[in-house]
């Protein structure tokens, strides 16, 4: 048996109903979007529910859309290993609240994966286990993936460490 | 050699460090030792550093620590076209640029509703699975470096150096490829480079056997590798290892054959997977993943079909350079192309690969522009890495380059 956009939806939907998912479809790749609050209990649902089996997490992202009210979107990529079916979930974080709940309690891929996106977009993660920077040191104060840092840098931000 | 301080080691990573006990800095270097391995430690691939807790000389905590080679690929994707992003594409997993040029131009392809010819996609298929041999003797080699077999290094290195001349010839290039184009690959496979292959994959399996030889029989290598960081199959898909890695531990997860691209539904391989979990294992995988190689390659050869190998779509796809200093049409297309970019249609796509380390996925955000508004790397490196603290818990201080031989992460991949 093969899994179909119908049958998450309407499992999504039996167990969320006063959830507004918005489903969309392109190239053959499905993508929810959700409100934050909820991405806990969602992934849980997705992962554990014997139907579906989003067991992998394979990615964890965010795109900055600059001049949108919602500025930053989180993505996710789930991989179900039983049905090889590809999810992608979306929520919105707005700029005026940076912060959305860790899914690392779900997957534990997830750990490094929001620390990337902390590091790069600033983006707080509740609950997060060890949220530190991934790749820029601790004493960096921009977020370099967001659209408003300048490609060549910001002269002196990044110091030589003291001798 | 100096003692390590506090103040070397930065407050938060101590904080991770010293996480589940009482003791403090002072009594850590005390009682139990803060050991800081590389980033410029040769059996760490590259610049990876690792801090390590250590009681007397099993490990009680590891925390791995990156960035030590972030180049920001992810910012300069943002600001550059499409076709700008091959060449930089070769420099993530250094050591099999081919197979990452076929994943960018896969996913490009997949955000411009594009298709290459045929030839293009059995050549593309065919240099992904030599990169992918080419990587695993490498994997292969400089882990039984690490474990102090040196003879072996030297013997995969030279089958890898035959995969290197066949590039050569292919691409005028040994290292950087940049050989794939967006719709098709920079030019034909010559007849040269084919019976070069053809060559390569009759003698392979005999010198394969040979380098096995001097490592499954090797008590020194089995016993240093049996039972050494074992990793459950349910952790392994929990700590969302791919490739061998997961493979070692007995997961059938394989995406050439879950979700095939290119023509691999056409071939016929096996997905190998061991079910022990232990660095041992994830080496069986390696060597035996470049016989399945082998097989794939040798069907390739067989149903090669011969046709164009770039797409003709004037708008997407480059033109020949013969043509772009003969014909008008095809000079503007030319300067279009290269000063604003394919301009693929508002969408988004997560295109993911089976690269030689695991899966290799581009995340690709379009707003309609020439460049991609949105880049994400999902290198197989970088998430097999985390699994580092989780193998390492409990063994031998020298059991740490095994397991990170073990799971060969490539920095360049990790560190993006």
């Amino acid at each position: 048996m093969s899994l179909t956009k119908e049958v998450i939806e309407q499992k999504l939907k039996e167990k969320f109903s006063g959830e507004n998912f918005i489903f969309n479809e392109y190239r053959d790749e499905l993508t929810i979007s959700f409100d934050k609050k909820n991405v806990v209990p969602i992934c849980k649902f997705l992962k554990e529910e014997v139907e579906l089996q989003f067991k992998l997490c394979e990615d964890v992202t965010a795109i900055d859309w600059a001049r949108r009210k919602n500025r930053f979107t989180v993505v996710y990529h789930i991989y179900s290993l039983k049905h090889n079916f590809r999810l992608s979930l979306k929520a919105d974080v707005d700029e005026s609240d940076l912060s959305i709940d860790s899914v690392s309690s779900v997957w534990k891929t997830a750990n490094w994966e929001e620390r990337e996106v902390y590091d790069m977009y600033g983006i707080k993660f509740n609950n997060h286990p060890d949220l530190r920077r991934m790749y820029m040191p601790e004493e960096f104060e921009y977020y370099p993936l967001r659209k408003d840092f300048p490609l060549m840098g910001i002269p002196g931000s990044n110091p030589l460490p003291k001798k | 050699m100096q003692k390590l301080t506090k103040d070397d080691v930065h407050p938060k990573i101590v904080e991770a460090l010293l996480q589940d006990t009482d003791i403090t800095v002072e009594d850590a270097l005390e009682n139990e030792m803060i050991l800081n391995m590389g980033p410029q430690h040769p059996a760490t691939h590259g610049v990876l550093r690792l801090l390590l807790r250590l009681d007397g000389e099993s490990i009680v905590a590891c925390v791995p620590e990156l960035g030590y080679l972030h180049r920001g690929y992810e910012k300069m994707a943002e600001n550059m076209t499409y076709y700008e992003f091959i060449p930089h594409t070769d420099r993530l997993d250094y050591l099999s640029p081919m197979a990452n040029n076929v994943a960018w131009v896969l996913a490009v392809e997949k955000l411009a509703g594009i298709e290459a010819p045929p030839r293009a996609q059995y050549i593309r298929m065919m240099v992904s699975e030599l990169a992918r041999i080419a990587s695993h003797l490498v994997a292969i080699g400089a882990f039984a470096m690490d474990v102090g077999a040196l003879t072996v290094f030297l013997w995969t290195l030279r089958e890898r150096e035959k995969i290197l001349d066949i590039w050569d010839i292919l691409c005028g290039a040994r290292f950087t490829n940049s050989y794939t184009r967006i719709g098709g690959v920079a030019n034909d496979a010559q007849p040269e480079a084919i019976a070069k292959v053809k060559w390569f994959i009759d003698q392979y399996l005999e010198n394969l056997d040979e380098c096995e030889r001097l490592l499954n029989t090797n008590r020194i290598f089995i016993e240093r590798l049996e039972g050494i960081g074992v990793v459950s199959a349910e952790d392994a898909i929990d700590l969302g290892l791919t490739g061998p890695s997961l493979r070692g531990s007995g997961v059938e997860y394989d995406l050439r054959r879950s979700n095939p691209y290119l023509f691999y539904n056409e071939m016929d391989f096996k997905v190998i997977t061991y079910p022990n979990g232990d660095s041992l294992a994830r080496y069986f995988v390696r060597a035996d993943e470049t016989r399945e190689s082998i097989k794939i390659i040798k069907q390739i050869l067989d149903k090669m079909p011969s046709g164009e190998t770039l797409l003709n779509q004037p708008k997407k796809v480059l033109p020949k350079k013969t043509e772009i200093y003969s014909r008008m049409e095809e000079l503007i297309h030319d300067f279009m192309i290269v000063n604003f970019g394919i301009n693929p249609p508002e969408g988004e796509i997560y295109s993911a690969v089976e690269n030689p380390k695991g899966e290799l996925g581009f995340y690709l955000v379009s707003k309609g522009e020439g460049r991609p508004w949105k880049c994400k790397i999902r290198s197989p490196s970088f998430v097999n890495l985390q699994a580092v603290p989780h193998l390492v818990k409990g063994h031998m201080i020298s059991d740490v380059v095994a397991i990170v031989g073990s799971i060969d992460p490539v920095m360049g991949e990790a560190d993006k």
